[in-house]
């Protein structure tokens, strides 16, 4: 009996799910006293990690900045470096699944100050400030044995080409503008496209969808070749890791003493960071003089080109934003009315089942649409002004005798370290018996 | 000799500036962002029971292969229906075989307590997530059947990129102290009863 009657109230249920009224849905079905003595079970909660081993992250990332720093400037070790990147690699990386990691940090930073509805986690804003603050005084040591992304492909290695400098300049372009493209469309709280197309991240989970797997392998394989192609292509919190790097209170030096020119860091850098020293026919006062006049063009050419850039951003605000999905979803349903009858498009029936009216959703994604029409504008400023500082530096001329790290683009690795001939002059008490024993192998 | 000197000095001023400079926009930059914030956070993702609409997505969307969505169940709000909305398909009337049942994983254990009630248990190692479930349950029943991101699983992307995709927008980052929205934990808040 009592089933017929649930079937009875079953169906003026569903007229009544069909009427829209959710509140009384809790109370549906009275919960039944039970006679037989059984126990309610509870519904279980596995907990989150502890934040306290958020802050264990931190204090390893620490930790492995201090070491690699003290690496590459005192204790002069490839072997070291490479030791301590295959810890991070496992660590952050396989481990830690990639997440959290500096790279993303830069979309938390970003949202954090323009939402203000979004509070910055502690771990991420350290994430992003450490190995920025680094490299300010060491140089880019995080690229070199904190950064899990970069140890996976510095280990695979393995025919490095040389690349003209042309095309690495011209690619050098890249990063600039996903780091901008990275930092407008987390602000705009649109998406997080650093995490979304991370291509290694699926490798240290040994887990994911097919494409992120898919983009993994290929940047390794090309890796191959193309030494740590993500890190010289894409990687947006390289191009913020350089800026600091190059203007870094000490850097990774290739030689301990004085160089004797002998070429073997040239041959031993993988990612063509060594600059060569300045060849004597670069020095002719006429040489000087067009440098001069280029010079001076190019520094007149950066408001041009910040300007310009700025005006193609904000004209491309309408086309960025929809990478929004308010905006996508309020231009679909405006292109494709008829779209509101597809059952099939589940966007559009949870927008309709959501209770906002359409001038709402409509009015919101205008905001966004606002939002990026500033933000296309600084987004295209700085793009151009970074342009104009690219080009500014074809031609600063500096003095160069001796084979030293380009110091926005070494990744501090210490290859060149290894392979210079050169011994220190006066050998540290840390490293003097290691000395000693290359000497007599040497020898021998 | 003396021009190298001042080459050397006005780089070497140029160096520090910018240095000084860039630590100042680093710096700022930290600053700017834990202002901006009043007082940071930690963060996991949760679904909001009461936002979902069931959409299917969670079991398709999660970077993992098994999804970090899992159906739970809040006892304390279920009726223990015999005839079960979120267990069978519809008009499926009473028998149980597997070809009945919603669950295309066969998640879902039932048990007789006493006439004329059932239990239902969720064995999560099964569960994908798919939400068929919830739907039936809270379009026939009382919706004790949900969505939580079981965290023991989850990975916490920075972009939960089942968020990103989740049409009803169910799904954000709330603060890691309070990381699961339990249904039937709410009307035991509210009444006073059994785990409050």
């Amino acid at each position: 009996m009592r089933h017929e009657m649930k079937r009875i109230v079953l169906l003026l249920m569903a007229g009544l799910v069909l009427t829209g009224s959710f509140t009384m849905a809790q109370q549906r079905f009275p919960k039944p006293e039970f006679e037989s003595g059984y126990v309610q079970p509870s519904p279980t909660v596995p907990e989150p990690r502890a934040v306290a081993m958020e802050f264990f992250d931190v204090i390893v990332l620490l930790g492995v900045l201090t070491l690699v720093s003290w690496l590459v400037i005192r204790k002069r070790s490839r072997r070291g470096i490479l030791w301590v990147s295959i810890f991070s690699l496992i660590y952050f990386g396989f481990y830690r699944d990639g997440c959290i990691c500096s790279i993303g940090a830069i979309q938390n930073v970003a949202l954090s100050i323009f939402d203000p509805g979004y509070a910055i986690s502690i771990t991420a804003l350290l994430f992003f400030l450490l190995p920025l603050l680094f490299a300010l005084f060491f140089g880019r040591v995080f690229c070199g044995g904190a950064c899990p992304l970069g140890a996976i492909q510095d280990l695979l290695i393995i025919k490095p080409m040389s690349i003209p400098s042309w095309i690495r300049k011209t690619l050098g372009f890249i990063p600039v503008l996903y780091l901008g493209l990275s930092v407008l469309f987390a602000a705009t709280g649109s998406d997080f496209i650093i995490c979304r197309y991370d291509p290694f991240v699926g490798i240290f989970r040994m887990d994911g969808p097919f494409l992120m797997i898919f983009l993994g392998i290929m940047f390794l394989l090309l890796g191959m070749f193309f030494s740590r192609p993500y890190c010289r292509v894409f990687c947006p919190y390289g191009v913020l890791l350089s800026w600091m790097s190059w203007f870094s209170k000490k850097h990774l030096t290739i030689t301990p003493s004085e160089c004797i020119k002998c070429k073997l860091c040239k041959d031993s850098c993988p990612f063509d960071a060594i600059e060569v020293p300045v060849d004597k026919k670069y020095r002719t006062p006429e040489v000087s003089r067009s440098n001069l006049r280029k010079f001076v063009l190019y520094v007149a050419l950066i408001p041009v080109l910040a300007v310009a850039g700025g005006w193609i951003g904000s004209r491309s605000h309408v086309f960025m934003s929809r990478v929004h999905p308010d905006v996508y979803l309020a231009e679909l349903m405006i292109s494709h009315p008829e779209l509101r009858e597809d059952e099939e498009n589940l966007d559009i029936q949870a927008f309709l089942e959501s209770g906002e009216t359409f001038e709402e959703l409509v009015q919101r994604a205008s905001l966004i649409r606002q939002r990026y029409k500033g933000g296309g504008w600084a987004l295209g400023a700085f793009l151009g002004l970074v342009l104009g500082v690219m080009l500014m530096n074809q031609v600063v001329f500096r003095k160069k005798e001796t084979f030293e790290p380009h110091r926005g683009n070494c990744l501090s690795c210490g290859r060149c370290m290894d392979y210079c001939p050169v011994e220190s002059p006066e050998p540290k008490k840390w490293n003097a018996g290691w000395l000693k024993l290359k000497k007599v192998k040497n020898n021998s | 000799m003396e021009s190298n000197d001042k080459s050397y000095n006005r780089r070497s001023f140029i160096h520090k500036g910018m240095r000084l400079a860039l630590g100042t926009a680093v710096v700022g930059t930290g600053a700017l962002a834990l202002a901006r914030s009043r007082g940071a956070q930690e963060y996991v993702w949760q679904i909001d029971p009461f936002k979902c609409n069931q959409c299917g997505r969670c079991a398709t969307e999660c970077v993992k292969s098994e999804s970090a969505v899992k159906c739970v169940h809040a006892y304390d709000l279920c009726g223990y229906c015999d005839l079960c909305g979120g267990y069978l398909k519809p008009g499926a009337k009473k028998e149980t075989g597997a070809e009945s049942q919603l669950c295309p994983t066969a998640a879902i254990q039932r048990k007789f307590i006493e006439e004329p009630y059932f239990e239902y248990v969720i064995d999560e190692s099964l569960c994908i997530g798919c939400a068929k479930c919830v739907k039936g349950c809270s379009a026939f029943g009382n919706g004790s059947l949900h969505l939580q991101i079981r965290h023991d699983l989850c990975l916490n992307c920075n972009q939960c990129s089942i968020a990103a995709s989740c049409p009803s927008k169910a799904i954000s980052r709330v603060s890691a102290d309070e990381p699961y929205m339990i249904k039937g934990d709410w009307t035991n808040q509210e009444e006073g009863t059994d785990e409050a």
